[in-house]
């Protein structure tokens, strides 16, 4: 038997969150390394694995399957596809960074304040959150997959409700009003899709008698499993409820701007960039694979609310005052492409979506975290609060534009060959919904620039004259994320040879094919 | 020779890299790295140039081929570059105006503490414009393409401190992400018509023609009209050019090279490479010389009212780049025309500009014409290379622009039918008011009683000559403004060197040549005796008078920007703000609303601004643990 590659990635920051919680209360120092030194090492297995990964080989790769729960049929399975490996290797890739630029976020509070941070907890649950996500792209059994898409949950929770900015401009006692709403939102909102899920699963399982993602693909593909047409219906739609919640899709985002405006910048990144990627990666691998049928009677539905929330969240990231929740509002347009390109069901916009997937975790990191360093100069969400910082501190805001400009998708940057994919994709099989679409890129510009402008450019305010640039710690945390926007989007080639084989996979299983060209066509 | 291509790129991105991130200790070398490096790319085009020439016409086409850049089922984009006839013009254009203009900027920014920035985005500018010129398939083009539109935006908001600079970038870059969407869509169009967007098959290269003909006329019209959309956007064409007055925030060397002479003919060079597609689709076609005709006349009579020399200036590039997409729009009558245009009014107009910003560093930053008046006396040689500039700019008989000009108006009669005459009469018109406006320009800055009075702060301007590194590339550009037309002309040089790229056809004149040349030289004495008249019999008041209704509209700039603040700010600000309310209120609301009749949520969450959050999430985390521990445990029964 080979080596476990797969539980070990998932493991070594399980017992990595145990052993950090585990510090003693003095040496919190200790506890922040420990958790950086175990996010590396789960970063290297990560590498490991898509080095192993063999692009042409079988659909899933590193498989893993042990009994679990033998009397319903639950086992502990896994196995990645190109598109669950490329996912691993970006969780595992931005938990450094999320662990670097949160590394004072909980430090304990200046003498006088009632608050002490459990530095240790906070560096604990972020651990454990990449451990429950990486096991969630990695899982092929359904019931697995429930689990710890569920159970990330709880750290999440603690995340959001329990580490807040440093300073609040309506005072501390505002702050954690807020937080615990947010946090509990976040919860109600989760937990509610995960319920609907639970019914959907336990609902699959009474039909196909089995967890299996792989048995029931194929059980179905060979007609040894017969599902009705309403059962498929009824079950898609409680699978892709939950992952809607998740991603999340309009109108179902509202928890997202509370979220990510109440959390720390590391956490917000933590929320967007990896944990709603499980949603809109489960739309993929369960809805897709599972009711192919179904997925294709809800298209357009789902097309019309993707393309809501791409301008929908467009627009409404033009109307934020608060630096955080501009950013939540952009990436729900950004899933509302991610949306679009999953269900367009062509190759272009699959691979794009999954592209987008990756690419839209390092640009929301590179913009969110820079961000972050700026709300903790000043102490302040407020746009309105800022002004010429360009002048005092040009590495901070030079980083803060290319961190604009990947999230507005400039060509030359990674986002854009991901956006460019998942619109042409689109356009292929629905030309107008692909041209409305469009119109995302122009708002993007809008609101990017717009906040650039309005805390970056102009004359130098009073509160913002004596602003530090960019410490050492701050640049390791952004170069490398900005160096990797530049090497993607210049060569994509090492992501879409990966995920392009799952996705054509994904589309024999949906029996779809590429609309081909007219004049090809007819010659 | 041909993997010399990419070089030609990689030297000023290089710079850049370097100039951009090298920090502090590169701010006393930065303006001769930059400078060295766009040199250098001058160079290596200057010897594919000559390699070119060795080669028959048939046979100069150049391509490169770097990597495989998106490979996504039948999608495929390529890293890969085609070096012809026409982007070889554009080649020596860019990097030779832009070397021009890297030296100036040594004089021009001497004083500047960012200087090493100014450098780098300049250097940037040149490798993305390069790319956009080199690139062999409208994917890559795009890179090129909104890179420029960066380090336009980067440019124009360079004085960043100022809030009318970074509205101006802003403004610039969104206008132009408007033709993108053009773009973009073109792109897709492309790609779902023919099934690739690569310059090779599609337009065809020499010898065999593309497949870009064989789809039906309404797809091609699509198309062209999407890359016209981008072109407008690029080229500051009406209904996209209210940005290119705005952008003149910008340090004057940047308005030379980037709002005069290069960015803003991308769009020509988009419709003149296009041009199969644009062949097959009339209708298309005649769309591209109504948007040319409208912006001609439109940048014409604004440059007419403006007394901010830059702003004047720029209402002339803008007129002058509708010459060009009028004649790109006439087809193969007038591609190689509306390319030669581009040429010489890259020389003049880059020597306009530089001119402008030697007498604006003698005048203290001073923008205003009223304020100048009689400075021949102290800067001799910018008098006499703006001089020589305004005279090839309004077609004075022997100099560029009279050769370059007079071609596009006689192509726009040959088009032939009511709109010949009409395309033509307007391009006269245009020739007269440019004479007009000029002429305005010429005789408020250098002739007349000087006005210039001491500044806000009593500083007495002290008009002076600007140094050599300013001048002598002021002195080169003249040279090209005086003789490039000619040269060009010559036994049809230009005709048969662009040719093999874009065709070219006579067209069928109802006027003779000599009539046109005739016609556009009474104009022109008109034009430039009325502004006499005006400016040069009478004294110039310091403070502008009210002026006719059209004066004042033209002032405003034809009201463009109040129309965009009532249509599109305020209503666009309406919209975000009620849709802001509408997602507090409403959409949270609903979505809690439903969840409460099922669930009782909205219950919970206001009894959790009472206080009681903490209680109701333990108890959630009860629920949840309880479920994780129960199916842990049902492995252990």
């Amino acid at each position: 038997m080979s080596f476990p590659l797969l539980t070990a990635t998932a493991v070594l920051p399980a017992l990595g969150a145990i052993a950090t919680a585990a510090v003693p209360a003095a040496q919190r120092v200790a506890a922040k390394w420990l958790a950086l030194l175990v996010s590396l090492g789960t970063l290297a297995l990560a590498a490991v694995t898509l080095v192993r990964f063999d692009p042409d080989g079988a659909r899933y790769q590193l498989t893993e399957s042990h009994a679990w729960i033998p009397d319903f049929g639950v086992r502990y399975q896994l196995g990645v596809d190109g598109i669950g490996v490329a996912l691993v290797a970006l969780t595992a890739l931005l938990i450094p960074f999320v662990i670097l630029a949160g590394w004072h976020d909980a430090d304990p509070m200046e003498t006088g304040s009632r608050r002490w941070r459990p530095t240790q907890g906070f560096f604990a649950l972020i651990l454990a959150v990449e451990a429950m996500v990486i096991i969630s792209f990695e899982a092929t059994d359904v019931f697995l997959f429930y689990i710890f898409f569920e159970a990330m949950l709880i750290p999440m929770y603690f995340l959001i409700g329990g580490f807040g900015d440093r300073a609040h401009e309506h005072g501390d006692e505002a702050a954690a009003t807020q937080r615990s709403y947010a946090a509990v939102k976040f919860l109600l909102y989760n937990l509610v899709g995960g319920l609907i899920m639970l019914a959907a699963v336990i609902g699959l399982y009474v039909v196909a008698g089995s967890f299996s993602l792989q048995e029931i693909v194929h059980a179905r593909a060979d007609g040894s499993l017969h599902m009705a047409t309403s059962t498929e219906r009824w079950l898609f739609l409680g699978f892709f409820f939950a992952f809607a919640v998740k991603a999340p899709l309009w109108p179902l985002h509202t928890w997202l701007p509370n979220a990510m405006g109440e959390a720390t910048a590391p956490v917000a990144v933590l929320i967007t960039a990896v944990v709603d990627k499980v949603g809109t990666f489960a739309m993929l691998r369960f809805c897709l694979q599972l009711f192919p049928e179904a997925s294709k009677w809800a298209t357009p539905a789902i097309l019309v609310l993707a393309l809501i929330s791409i301008v929908y969240g467009a627009l409404l990231a033009v109307g934020q005052r608060d630096i955080k929740r501009l950013v939540a509002y952009a990436s729900i347009s950004h899933f509302g492409f991610i949306i679009l390109g999953i269900f367009a069901l062509t190759t272009q916009g699959q691979s794009g979506a999954t592209l987008y997937m990756v690419n839209h975790g390092i640009s929301t990191a590179a913009l969110m975290l820079v961000a972050g360093f700026l709300i903790s100069r000043r102490g302040s969400r407020l746009i309105a609060d800022y002004g010429g910082v360009q002048k005092v501190a040009p590495v901070l805001a030079g980083t803060f534009l290319i961190g604009s400009l990947a999230t507005l998708s400039l060509p030359g940057l990674a986002p854009f060959v991901s956006e460019f994919l998942v619109l042409v994709g689109t356009f292929t099989r629905y030309p107008v919904v692909g041209i409305i679409a469009t119109f995302g890129i122009v708002l993007a510009a809008l609101y990017t620039l717009v906040l650039y402008q309005r805390t970056m450019t102009g004359p130098v305010r009073a509160e913002v004259a004596e602003m530090p640039d960019l410490r050492v710690r701050e640049l390791l945390v952004v170069a490398p994320l900005i160096a990797l926007l530049i090497f993607l989007g210049v060569y994509p080639k090492p992501i879409t040879d990966i995920v392009n084989p799952a996705v054509k996979q994904t589309m024999s299983d949906v029996q779809k094919t590429d609309p081909q060209p007219e004049v090809e066509a007819a010659k | 020779m041909e993997n010399l291509i990419a070089l030609l790129i990689a030297a000023p991105l290089l710079g850049a890299a370097v100039l951009l991130c090298g920090g502090r200790r590169l701010d006393a070398v930065g303006q001769w790295i930059g400078t060295v490096l766009a040199a250098a790319s001058f160079v290596i085009a200057a010897v594919l140039f000559a390699d070119m020439l060795g080669k028959s016409p048939e046979d100069r086409t150049f391509t490169q081929h770097l990597f495989s850049w998106i490979a996504v089922g039948d999608f495929r984009a390529d890293v890969g570059f085609q070096l012809d006839q026409l982007s070889m013009t554009f080649v020596l254009l860019i990097t030779g105006v832009g070397s021009l203009i890297h030296v100036y900027s040594i004089g021009y920014m001497e004083h500047d503490e960012r200087r090493r920035r100014f450098f780098g985005y300049l250097n940037l500018f040149l490798a993305a414009m390069l790319l956009l010129v080199l690139a062999d398939n409208y994917l890559l083009l795009y890179v090129g393409w909104e890179g420029v539109g960066l380090a336009s935006y980067l440019l124009i908001g360079f004085w960043q401190h100022k809030p009318s600079a970074a509205t101006a970038a802003k403004k610039a870059f969104l206008v132009n992400r408007v033709g993108d969407m053009g773009l973009s869509i073109a792109i897709m169009l492309m790609f779902t018509t023919f099934g690739t967007f690569a310059f090779g098959p599609l337009l065809g290269t020499e010898g065999h023609s593309g497949i870009a003909g064989d789809a039906g006329e309404g797809k091609l019209t699509a198309i062209a009209l999407m890359l016209l959309l981008a072109a407008c956007g690029k080229s500051a064409q009406v209904p996209l050019q209210s940005w290119l007055g705005d952008a003149m925030e910008g340090p004057t060397p940047v308005s030379a090279l980037i709002h005069a002479a290069t960015m803003v003919t991308a769009g020509v060079y988009l419709i003149v490479r296009s041009a199969a597609v644009f062949n097959a689709a009339p209708d298309a076609q005649l769309v591209v010389t109504v948007v040319g005709g409208v912006t001609l006349l439109f940048g014409a009579i604004v440059g007419c009212a403006k007394d901010d020399i830059k702003k004047a200036l720029a209402g002339s590039t803008m007129s002058q780049i509708g010459y060009m997409v009028l004649a790109a729009g006439l087809g193969p009558i007038g591609y190689v025309f509306a390319i030669m245009h581009l040429v010489t009014h890259g020389f003049f107009k880059a020597g306009l500009f530089l001119g402008a910003g030697s007498v604006m560093h003698g005048m203290n930053d001073e923008v205003d014409m009223r304020k100048f008046g009689g400075l021949r006396k102290y800067m001799p040689v910018t008098f006499v290379t703006f001089g020589l500039g305004y005279l090839a700019i309004i077609g004075f008989p022997g100099l560029s622009g009279f050769f370059s000009k007079d071609k596009i108006i006689e192509a726009a009669f040959a088009k032939g039918g009511t709109e010949g005459w009409i395309l033509g009469g307007v391009a006269l018109l245009g020739a007269a008011i440019t004479a007009y406006y000029m002429t305005r320009v010429m005789i408020m800055t250098f002739f007349g009683e000087k006005r210039w009075q001491p500044d806000a702060e009593g500083h007495e301007p002290h008009p002076h000559e600007s140094p050599s590194s300013m001048t002598i590339p002021m002195i080169v550009l003249a040279f090209g403004s005086v003789f490039a037309g000619a040269f060009f002309s010559i036994g049809d040089r230009f005709v048969h060197w662009l040719e093999p790229v874009t065709g070219h056809s006579e067209g069928d004149s109802p006027v003779s040549a000599l009539t046109v040349t005739a016609a556009t030289m009474v104009l022109l004495v008109v034009g430039a005796g009325i502004a006499y008249l005006q400016y040069g019999r009478s004294s110039v008041p310091v403070t502008a008078p009210r002026g006719s209704l059209l004066t004042r509209a033209a002032r405003r700039d034809l009201y463009q920007d109040d129309f965009n603040h009532v249509v599109l700010v305020r209503g666009g600000e309406h919209l975000t703000r009620s849709l802001v309310y509408v997602d507090h209120t409403l959409v949270d609301g609903v979505v809690n609303g439903t969840a409460a009749s099922v669930g009782g949520l909205s219950g919970r969450l206001r009894k959790l601004q009472n206080g009681y959050a903490r209680s109701y999430a333990v108890s959630m985390f009860g629920g949840a643990a309880i479920l994780v521990a129960a199916t842990l445990l049902m492995r252990a029964v």
